[in-house]
């Protein structure tokens, strides 16, 4: 993801890999079910707008061939476990470079080269603490999030240390990096000695008396993100609830008793917020999840439904800003909608431009740019090299 | 009449962004964050606020230092804006706008997260800014973006991340999503919003062209779902909820050990894994993969049978000897004393003039040359206005104290 990001914003990103393509070619799901080193849907998410080229780097003549590749980049970014890059001798070779290293938990320290997946990484950062029913089992998000994270962050540093006078290392930790994902539960510890954990549907840390609040409600065909809240917005949108129920024909007494001119959601005893809520669940449970939207965007109120994938494609206000890209990820596959550039520079919105290489795609066109002749290609070829 | 805020500038500071001036107006999380990892790694960063108008961190966001709601006693505020200058502009007042725009035409950067339209009606809207200072980098990072029939609705993160389709990613499957905590969302806008910044700031050091971004918080979340929207389009299958179970791995789960709220993670990748899994735990099962995926119940209740009566610790001292993958559900406390985290310096201690000594959190890429530089806790209101109005913008004292009294710098 760290490439890709750096790709997307005009780098020319070249992915190196093993003769025969990295293990991650093969992580399901699959474009079409069909499971081969060119479909692997989070591996194309991740590889397209670069160019790829195989080399081995176990043997001597790889490593003076990714010598010679290296001498033309600037940023290098690997995920080897800690050490391996000093173990295959390209410390020296990268003095010069900025070298981005992700790993589970950084290069050093007493867990450095423990193995680690996502699950534990997410675990290890406290973001599965506070996911899930209270009592159950702390979830995951089913989209593996901390490898988005972890390149989301090397990005991040490799243009921090882009800006630095000298070349120099940037080390990630997903660990670390997840850790980022849920303040402010590390203020509420640090400052009042609070331990947020799980709590379903529900919100923390809105209150001064330690309420709790219902974030998610069952709608008529799915769920909506709506809250009791306190704040200019806040206000305007419990006086606008009030609006729209009284338009349905029903303002339940506790509604109607509100002054929302006043309102303050971080006062009122659990008991208050659950008889709030107790009066709003029937309204929303009548909404599909469209009218919900419709309504809060008429009345510029805070909610959203909750959506999918389906409902992202559908969204007028991506369509409306352009943000999809249609492209077949890789030779022989269909088209297929990418999220477009995560920004908009002067109007422009970077784009998804160029299908995720097949392994060794561009051998020959890189080695030749970094001075490698036909023959010594071949002759590396041969040998197993690329 | 307040007392003008006197304290020394802060010395000029080593970092790999030293020398960058970045202006900031904003609130809550998803704009000041992005200055927050500037000012980190060495640039001047100033935020400028309002008494009449104060950000919802310092009003409305507990906790506030033993519970008295203050602005300077509020440690979201202090938390989320560490490294930070305030200076406080009245942006009511005509010259509280000619002041700001004066500032950020001495700047690098210029930092909003208002809702669409809000600098423009203030006139400092990026084409004038640009018009006085050519070279400027704006960003403006908002919910749904600058433009499109959503621009103008209002919205928190925590929802956002629900409309993006995060929550529907996470709980059982048979059940009601569960809450994705805090604004999710918002923070991964804020490391594209920070990579937008710094990318358009290298592009200026070879063009000298400023830039202006445009933001939107939801466009910038739908990146960490791509392979969901991938999956939709090309097989027509909705990803969903799946509790902790993985496609490949199995077991692959968070299971309950001994004491109160003790949990573990384990994962499983392959047979050879499974093998000395078995060896540690006596565990028995189906000896591949895929008849392990299809029995994943019966194996998730023989792992959580044998957690059940031992430590957490003790589980992953054991797993992780056999170089098997698990970890501990770290509860939050226990991030401040987790070995690795506190050997990464993940949570630097820094002195909060009001709130005392307090934690804020280092950025999660360490820089081996230039380390990030985290000496103080997001700023008391108005606590840099003598250097801001002083020193950059070259006002008098005399002019100063005329301006408090027009109430400028309310």
């Amino acid at each position: 993801m760290c490439g890709r990001i750096l790709a997307d914003l005009g780098a020319d990103v070249v992915k190196v890999e093993p003769p025969g393509g990295e293990a991650d070619r093969l992580q399901p799901p699959f474009v079409g079910d069909v499971e081969n080193s060119a479909r692997s849907i989070p591996w194309l998410a991740a590889n397209v707008n670069k160019r790829g080229v195989t080399c081995d780097l176990t043997s001597a003549e790889g490593r003076a061939l990714f010598a010679r590749l290296a001498a033309t980049a600037r940023i290098v970014v690997e995920s080897f476990a800690p050490g391996r890059l000093a173990e295959l001798g390209l410390d020296d070779i990268l003095r010069d470079t900025i070298v981005v290293s992700i790993t589970p938990f950084g290069q050093d320290g007493p867990f450095a080269g423990v193995p680690a997946s996502d699950l534990e990484v997410t675990a290890a950062s406290g973001s599965l603490w506070l996911a899930g029913e209270e009592g159950r089992p702390p979830v995951r998000t089913a989209q593996p999030q901390s490898p988005y994270w972890s390149g989301m962050y090397g990005a991040l540093g490799a243009l921090v240390a882009l800006h630095s006078p000298v070349a120099q290392r940037v080390y990630v930790s997903a660990q670390a990096a997840m850790t980022t994902v849920h303040p402010p539960a590390p203020v509420w510890w640090d400052i009042a000695h609070e331990e947020h954990g799980r709590t379903g549907p529900f919100l923390l840390g809105r209150s001064n008396v330690g309420s709790r609040f219902r974030n998610l409600w069952a709608c008529a065909d799915g769920f909506v993100s709506f809250a009791i809240q306190g704040g200019p917005i806040g206000r305007h949108t419990g006086r606008m609830l009030r609006q729209w129920m009284a338009e349905a024909g029903n303002v339940p007494a506790v509604i109607a008793a509100i002054d929302w001119d006043r309102f303050d959601n971080s006062t009122l005893s659990q008991a208050d917020v659950d008889a709030l809520e107790t009066a709003i669940a029937p309204f929303l449970a009548h909404l599909t999840k469209a009218e919900f939207f419709d309504g809060v965007v008429k009345r510029k109120m805070l909610g959203y439904p909750v959506g999918d994938a389906s409902d992202s494609l559908a969204d007028p206000q991506l369509r409306a800003r352009d943000f999809w890209r249609t492209l077949s990820p890789a030779e022989g596959l269909p088209p297929l909608p990418f999220p477009g550039g995560f920004a908009l520079f002067d109007g422009e919105r970077p784009t998804v431009r160029r299908p995720a290489p097949g392994v060794g795609e561009h051998n020959v066109e890189i080695y030749g740019e970094a001075g490698v002749s036909a023959e010594e290609l071949a002759r590396l070829r041969a040998a197993g090299v690329v | 009449m307040t007392e003008i805020a006197t304290r020394p500038a802060a010395p000029a500071r080593g970092g790999a962004l030293s020398g960058i001036r970045v202006v900031e107006l904003g609130f809550a999380a998803a704009g000041p964050l992005v200055g927050k990892y500037l000012a980190n790694f060495g640039a001047e960063v100033i935020r400028l606020e309002s008494r009449l108008a104060a950000d919802v961190f310092r009003t409305t966001y507990p906790p506030f230092k033993d519970g008295i709601v203050q602005p300077d006693r509020a440690a979201m505020f202090a938390f989320y804006n560490d490294g930070k200058r305030s200076a406080t502009l009245n942006l009511k007042h005509p010259t509280g706008v000619a002041l700001a725009r004066a500032l950020i035409g001495k700047a690098d950067v210029f930092v909003e997260s208002f809702t669409p339209g809000t600098v423009g009606r203030l006139g400092l809207d990026a084409a004038t800014l640009r018009a006085d200072n050519p070279g400027l980098i704006v960003l403006s990072s908002c919910n749904q973006g600058q433009t499109g029939p959503h621009a103008f609705h209002p919205g928190y993160g925590s929802q956002l991340s629900a409309l993006a389709g995060f929550v529907q990613l996470l709980g059982e499957p048979d059940s009601t999503p569960v809450l994705l905590y805090g604004p999710y969302i918002d923070y991964v806008a804020v490391g594209y919003g920070t990579i937008a910044v710094l990318a358009a700031l290298e592009r200026r050091r070879r063009t000298g062209a400023g830039c202006t971004i445009d933001l939107s918080q939801y466009e910038a979340g739908l990146q960490f779902l791509t392979p969901t929207i991938l999956e939709f389009a090309a097989n027509g299958r909705i990803p969903g909820r799946r509790g902790n179970a993985d496609s490949v791995a199995a077991p692959h789960g968070v299971y309950r050990c001994a004491g109160p709220d003790r949990w573990v993670a384990l994962s499983i990748w392959n047979d050879g894994e499974w093998a000395a899994f078995r060896e540690v735990t006596g565990i028995d099962g189906p000896a591949t993969a895929a008849e392990r995926r299809v029995s994943r119940v019966q194996l998730d209740e023989r792992v959580g049978k044998w957690t059940a009566t031992r430590d957490r610790d003790e589980i992953v001292r054991l797993l992780r000897r056999k170089g098997l993958r698990a970890a501990p559900v770290l509860a939050i406390s226990e991030l401040f004393t987790d070995p690795q985290l506190a050997h990464r310096g993940m949570w630097p201690v820094v002195k909060h003039p009001t709130i005392g000594e307090m934690h804020v959190m280092a950025p999660p890429f360490r820089l081996a040359t230039t380390p990030s530089l985290q000496v103080s806790a997001g700023p008391t209101v108005g606590a840099d206005n003598d250097h801001v109005f002083g020193e950059i913008l070259g006002l008098s004292l005399d002019e100063r104290r005329r301006l408090q009294r027009d109430g400028v710098f309310d």
